[in-house]
């Protein structure tokens, strides 16, 4: 016999997030969840990041990783508290994976949570950790066709971070272009060109992290006037 | 949890609850921007079904096409080249950005032949 379900198959993953998500909000956290291929510069961005705003946020880090725990070393020499999750040959993190790794980090005080995801642009962009907000990672390194042919996490990302400028007088890479095709699918995508070598382009991502921290406590002040 | 597992889960749940032990096929929904490559599913199903009371039931896939809305004029229409999907432009206004998309991102499991 045929027996009619239409249940969504990541229906498991998403409630976690859910809850997840819920239990940020009251603590007033910025959760941000790092997407890009392997070797785009993530823990290099994070490494610039911790230590460039360590007086005005208190900034904690979940790194995923296949097996090594390599980034989370490289983040905690910058101050911050980092947590390994090593996925055992998964892909991508899920959200069971980050409540687990909560239960090892002290989010009092919080500020921002960082994911850094497995190094992979397909299956991280599908399961949410609970995230406020995707970050799309792309080096110039790596070619301008990335976002038409991964639309799925370019359209869900609120930023695209476009690394490696430093290296564009050596690639083919056409700014307009990347920029043109994240737009097509998501018109609100906040594009920054940088480098974590020549730190170029990184004042104008933290102006966007400020923003989006005191969006997210905005959001849960009580509304008294 | 994988993809594959989680599906799974969904179609032990629902065999219990109907009182069905053996499993025909599954039909799995796929949006055409949801990156879920067919074949990388067929092959973790089969992995992770071996040796289970699953083992030789059949996925079919079924990919759900793009559907967007014009950011423009409002239109809806689903872009006639899935190999390109960005940069479509509106057959009614010609804005090729910042589209909606209504339909195309979904993974779902549409239903289960079983006895
Ligand atoms: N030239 C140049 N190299 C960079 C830049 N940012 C990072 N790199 C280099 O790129 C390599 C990879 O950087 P990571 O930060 O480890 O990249 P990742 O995305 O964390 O990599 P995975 O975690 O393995 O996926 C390192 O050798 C960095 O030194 C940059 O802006 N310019
Ligand atoms: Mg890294
Ligand atoms: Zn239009």
């Amino acid at each position: 016999m045929q027996i009619p379900v239409v249940r969504n198959i990541l229906e498991a993953n998403d409630r976690i997030a859910e809850e997840l998500r819920k239990r940020f909000a009251v603590q007033h956290i910025l959760v941000l969840n790092l997407i890009s291929s392997p070797g785009s510069g993530k823990t290099s961005t994070l490494e610039r990041t911790l230590t460039d705003l360590k007086d005005e946020f208190k900034m904690a880090v979940i790194e995923g990783d296949l097996t090594t725990d390599n980034d989370a070393r490289r983040v905690a020499a910058t101050g911050a508290q980092a947590v390994q999750i090593n996925t055992d040959g998964a892909c991508h993190l899920d959200s069971g994976m980050v409540l687990d790794a909560l239960a090892s980090i002290n989010t009092d005080g919080l500020d921002i949570l960082f994911v850094e995801n497995v190094g992979n642009l397909v299956c991280p962009a599908e399961f949410t950790v609970g995230e406020d907000h995707k970050v799309a990672l792309l080096s110039v390194a790596e070619g301008d066709d990335k976002p038409e042919k991964y639309p799925l996490l370019f359209a869900e990302a609120a930023v695209m971070l476009l690394n490696k400028v430093d290296l564009l007088p050596y690639v083919d890479f056409d700014l307009d272009k990347a920029t043109r095709h994240a737009r097509a699918l998501n018109k609100d995508i906040a594009v920054f060109p940088m480098s974590c070598r020549t730190k170029e382009g990184l004042p104008a991502w933290y102006d966007w992290l400020r923003a989006a921290v005191a969006a997210k406590k905005a959001k849960m002040r009580p509304v008294t006037d | 949890m994988s993809i594959a597992q989680s599906l799974v889960g969904i179609v032990q749940q629902e065999m219990a609850k109907h009182g069905v032990t053996r499993l025909v096929s599954v039909l799995v929904r796929h949006g055409a921007l949801a990156a879920v490559v067919p074949h990388a599913l067929e092959f973790a199903w089969q992995a992770v079904t071996q040796d289970t009371p699953l083992a030789g039931a059949r996925l079919d896939m079924e990919e759900v096409p793009v559907r967007l809305r014009c950011s423009s004029c409002g239109k809806e229409f689903s872009p006639e080249e899935c190999d390109r999907l960005m940069l479509i432009p509106c057959p009614s206004c010609g804005e090729d950005l910042g589209h909606e998309v209504l339909e195309g991102k979904e993974l779902y499991i549409e239903n289960l032949e079983a006895e």
